[in-house]
């Protein structure tokens, strides 16, 4: 009878269960397989074309200086990009964590997350309108400053940084907060009573108990930033090309497939490495 | 420094960040009040670009679009996202870590990577680009979220009272629509927002999937700012972002999204 139910539960479960992750399969489970099959394909195989196996894909990648060079200039963009949401974010964390109480607090962590959920799209195009030449901002700094000058940040590297750091900051705001937020006010107490200097509890308390949630919002800024291409084409111009913008190239522009699969798969690798090397922070920043 | 100055100069950092974040979107916003084509200063209002917005069949049909896929996005990935989340808590599903695991690529992995992944299956299997195709991919990276939100929700529901019913005779689909759905549907409603959010904003995944001509909103502006700017692009741009921080209100109102409380 019992053995009868829990095989009536399983069916439930399984039947519960079904539409989601058979939803995952279809929609991204094996486009990912069919995207690692087509990175070795010599030509994409729809309708006459012809098409063998081939390594050719990966070794035009690896050979060539050009992806190299556009992966490293991409991951070097991650980097300063991760670093500067972290040194901008943490305190703003801490300010929102420690030092403001009550409905003040609710508000102004609601307002620092709020743009975060909205169009990324639209928001890196604001910044185009603030940094071109003639722009908000260069009228603004003309107007301050008693000497002539003329800023056109647009179409520049600084540009893309700002943008960047504007959409992802409140990632990493939000995971250093929860991690503050569960640090015990008694004990930052407890070390203030014993005699230790403001300094003292920064470095040996409060931030190796917040490190979790600061690599966590690392991370999820680290990731998306590598792969950005979106905001590189509209804030960067010319100077824009980096390793996201030559594999949207490949899909939209160049039509080559298996290229763009194979440059895929690397930029995947690198970033499940990336997870790989987190998960021990990311997994304690869960709890 | 005393204590006081330094929770005012935190304060005042707060306010430089939040100014930081909201400045480049308010001054997106008056200029499409601004009467100049060219965002030339003074300032003059005006609601021409609102007016001309329309008029213009292509922004319309896209604004259209968006919405309508939004919508039947939440309805399907709210309702396989519910029935999995119940599923997980209720049942003691052999492989459980192994699925929860899975929910991560979708959120995890660049949409760069996820669609154009999607797009060469989908081009494989015969679904091509389209509506069909953006529906398909936006409902699977909506579910991570719908999934994560209901489950939170659901660690705050006494099992017990499932129990309570069940011996009382209740079936197991009238214990799931009268007790379960019933205590969790605060964050049902959140899920589903944040899966409109997901669909209503995704740029990228649409963008690879989408037929030229046919177009989501932001597809639709992402090729018009290549072509160049237009006050027009800011006022459209200026409903969206109103439209989802309206949504993120209310679904933070939902769910304990904005902290404890």
């Amino acid at each position: 009878m019992s053995g009868n139910l829990a095989r009536k539960d399983r069916t439930r479960a399984a039947l519960l269960l079904a539409p989601a992750y058979l939803w995952l399969t279809l929609a991204v489970f094996l486009p990912l397989s069919a995207m690692a099959f087509f990175s070795f394909l010599s030509d994409v195989p729809f309708g006459d074309r012809d098409w063998h196996v081939t390594l050719d894909n990966y070794r035009a990648v690896f050979e060539s200086g050009t992806y190299a060079t556009l992966l490293w200039k991409s991951l070097k963009l991650g980097m300063t990009v991760t670093a500067l949401s972290v040194l901008i974010g943490f305190p703003c964390a801490f300010v929102l964590a420690k030092v403001i109480r009550g409905r003040a607090r609710e508000a102004m962590f609601l307002l620092v997350i709020l743009p975060f959920w909205s169009n990324s799209l639209v928001r890196i195009f604001s910044w185009a309108i603030v940094l071109r030449g003639n722009g908000v901002l260069s009228g603004l700094i003309d107007a301050i400053l008693p000497w002539d000058v003329r800023i056109n940040l647009m179409f520049s590297p600084t540009a893309i940084v700002i943008g960047l750091v504007h959409s992802y900051l409140p990632y990493v705001i939000l995971t250093s907060y929860l991690a503050l937020q569960a640090i015990d006010d008694s004990l930052i107490e407890a070390a203030r009573s014993l005699g230790a200097r403001r300094r003292t509890i920064l470095l040996r308390l409060i931030l190796p108990l917040a490190a979790p949630g600061i690599i966590a919002g690392a991370v999820l800024i680290f990731v998306p930033v590598v792969g950005s291409f979106m905001e590189p084409r509209l804030l960067g111009g010319r100077l824009g090309t980096y390793y996201g913008t030559v594999i949207e190239d490949q899909f939209v522009a160049v039509f080559n497939w298996p290229l763009g699969a194979a440059l895929s798969f690397v930029l995947l690798a690198v970033i499940l490495t990336i997870l790989a090397l987190a998960s021990p922070a990311l997994r304690r920043s869960q709890r | 420094m005393t204590n006081r100055t330094l929770a005012l100069l935190g304060r005042g950092y707060l306010g430089l960040i939040l100014f930081f974040l909201y400045a480049p979107i308010l001054v997106m916003a008056a200029m499409s009040f601004n009467a100049s084509a060219f965002y030339q200063l003074p300032f003059s209002f005006s609601t021409e670009w609102y007016a001309k917005l329309w008029s213009n069949r292509e922004i319309l049909s896209a604004a259209g679009r968006s919405v309508w896929i939004a919508c039947v996005v939440t309805v399907l990935a709210t309702a396989a996202g519910t029935a999995a989340s119940i599923a997980l808590f209720r049942y003691d599903v052999p492989g459980k870590r192994v699925l929860q695991v899975l929910l991560f690529p979708p959120i995890a992995i660049p949409w760069l990577i996820t669609g154009t992944a999607m797009l060469i299956f989908f081009f494989g299997i015969g679904i091509g680009r389209g509506t069909p195709a953006v529906i398909i991919g936006h409902v699977a990276l909506a579910l991570p979220y719908v999934i994560v939100v209901v489950t939170a929700r659901l660690a705050t529901f006494d099992a017990t009272l499932e129990e309570a019913a069940r011996s009382l005779g209740a079936g197991a689909w009238t214990v799931t629509m009268r007790v379960t759905v019933p205590w969790i549907l605060p964050g049902i409603v959140a899920g589903g927002l944040f899966a409109f959010a997901v669909s209503f904003d995704q740029f990228v995944v649409s963008y690879f999937l989408s037929e030229p001509g046919d177009t989501t909103l932001p597809v639709l502006i992402y090729t018009s700012i290549r072509k160049g700017f237009t006050p027009e692009i800011n006022a459209i741009s200026t409903i969206i972002i109103a439209v989802s921080m309206g949504i993120m209100v209310l679904a933070a109102r939902y769910s304990n999204f904005g902290g404890e409380r």
